[in-house]
């Protein structure tokens, strides 16, 4: 049954121009949950996520994503046998996935590291913790981002 | 000179966990926003920043541009000895600036 | 930070938040802030603002073309600029007209110091303005009892109440009628303008109570006036009116 009140060819005119359209967008394609992984990925070479040790402290609803304060902490001695060498945040929306990389040593006393950052929409942030171990902890947060970041047009 | 402002404790005790904030004063352009002609303003970011204790690296950190803008950062190290607390931020345009500050371990 | 200074921060903060709570139900935005941003602005170490105050500082005892600096007629800033981020607009004696604090600051340049001008929201300006404005921190807003100054107010006053733009709202159907609610993730503050100049999460920079203004403005879908514009002066002064006794918590964090 023909639904449409367009003949068949049109319509396909009418979805290739919007399509052509939507690729014309001035911003790069948001991250996709693809890039995320890809990202988690190049940092783990694939080895297992663990859930435990590491702390994303981030407010779960944000008056203005262009400025949100976190703290990541991870759970370890920081001993010359047993540190984290390494902690790396991803988003999950941003127009691109990381976040931060920094790199640790038992100089540090405690894995904590807090900073301000950028969420575009109301997403997902990971956190991992790279031990000496080759061991990957991580944790995530889900905040909520009513005025985003990265995209909104300047006044 | 760029706008900075370090806290670091001025004295500690060896062998203590001491915090350490960096705040620097950078614009952190994304390189996604589009400006009022509705084009894209370029990327302009601080990429790397690392702290150094009497030369021996104590931190670093490579920013993105979801770091939002005067980047603040803040870290901890473990008072080993006397002396002085470097740092570094490098970014893109040439972006280069540095801070010292001193401090005294007994 | 060493015991004493934190002392004195801690305590400068909370008789700023003490007097922030007035009994007649006015507050100041800070308290309709989440607890992370207030956490934000109370640090004087990691609030953004301090970079702009720091950059004043140094402004201050700056020379300009004539050969002087602030510092060279006001001395330590701590003492003769306490209480004055307070009680401006003021009317100016050199011109008898009224100017805000950052007109006061050209006034000085210009007249004083024989330099140009600052231009207005440029980080110069707006250094200077949040290293004045520091410090009367904690100071209770006093807009002076000043005659020359009534028409002004009676103008602001009215402004404040006059729908405006494509949203047809006026200042007061948000400001007063709607406080405290939430518009987007943000709740709505009543508008005192104790913290000037603020950082704003929004601007990822320093910005003056004009261009929060101008802001409001736009958002309403109207035409903003000119930065020179006479409307500025008159609803500030009349905002200093209605935020009459309430703390000056400057520089602060807004969204």
């Amino acid at each position: 049954m023909r639904s449409s009140r367009h003949p068949t060819d049109v319509r396909r005119r009418m979805f290739l121009a919007g399509a052509a359209a939507v690729t014309l967008l001035p911003f790069a394609a948001e991250a996709t949950p693809e890039a995320l992984a890809d990202a988690i990925k190049e940092v783990t070479g694939g080895a297992p996520l663990r859930a435990g040790k590491v702390t994303l402290d981030i407010p779960p609803i944000v008056e203005n994503g262009n400025t949100v304060p976190m703290t990541v902490s991870v759970e370890s001695p920081m001993t010359a046998d047993d540190y984290v060498k390494a902690i790396h945040v991803f988003n999950e929306k941003n127009p691109q996935p990381h976040v931060f990389n920094a790199w640790l040593s038992p100089g540090n006393g405690k894995a904590v590291i807090g900073t301000r950052i950028k969420l575009a929409d109301t997403q997902k942030i990971v956190a991992i913790a790279e031990t000496s171990k080759g061991e990957f902890w991580n944790a995530s947060a889900e905040v909520i981002i009513t005025i985003a970041a990265c995209i909104e047009e300047v006044t | 000179m760029a706008n900075v402002l370090v806290n670091a404790p001025k004295t500690a005790k060896k062998g203590d966990t001491v915090e350490i904030k960096a705040l620097i004063m950078h614009p952190m352009e994304t390189g996604f926003r589009p400006g009022t002609n509705g084009r894209i303003i370029p990327r302009n970011i601080v990429e790397d920043f690392s702290a150094t204790w009497n030369g021996r690296e104590i931190f670093r950190m490579k920013m993105s541009p979801a770091i939002a803008a005067n980047p603040f950062v803040s870290f901890s190290a473990v008072a080993s000895e006397s002396g002085i607390i470097a740092f570094r931020w490098t970014g893109d345009e040439g972006f280069a600036a540095e801070h010292q500050v001193n401090i005294t371990v007994t | 930070m060493t015991g004493l200074r934190l002392a004195a921060v801690l305590i400068a903060v909370f008789t700023a938040s003490f007097a922030l709570a007035q009994g007649d139900g006015r507050r100041s935005g800070y308290q309709d802030m989440s607890p992370a941003l207030q956490k934000m602005q109370d640090d004087d170490t990691a609030n953004p603002a301090m970079l702009f105050v720091q950059a004043g500082a140094s402004a201050w005892t700056e020379k300009a073309a004539a050969g002087k600096s602030c510092a060279d007629c006001h001395g330590d800033a701590s003492i003769s600029m306490k209480g004055v981020a307070a009680r401006y607009p003021a009317v100016a004696p050199e011109t008898g007209q009224p100017v805000d604090l950052e007109g006061r600051i050209n006034l000085c340049r210009t007249t004083r110091q024989l330099a140009d001008p600052l231009a207005a929201e440029s980080d110069g300006l707006l250094a200077l303005g949040a290293y004045v404005a520091l410090q009367s921190r904690g100071q209770p807003i006093a807009p002076p009892d000043d005659p020359r100054l009534s028409s002004l107010r009676a103008e602001g006053a009215d402004l404040y109440k006059r729908r405006q733009g494509q949203l047809n709202l006026s200042c007061a159907n948000c400001h007063d009628d709607n406080a405290g609610r939430k518009l987007a993730g943000a709740s709505i503050p009543q508008g005192h303008p104790t913290g000037y100049p603020i950082y704003r999460l929004e601007w990822q920079a320093l910005g003056s109570l004009k261009r929060r203004l101008r802001n409001c403005v736009v958002g309403l879908r109207a035409e903003p006036w000119p930065y020179e514009a006479r409307e500025y002066l008159a609803l500030e002064s009349w905002l200093m009116v209605r935020a009459r006794g309430l703390a000056i918590d400057a520089p602060a964090v807004r969204p």
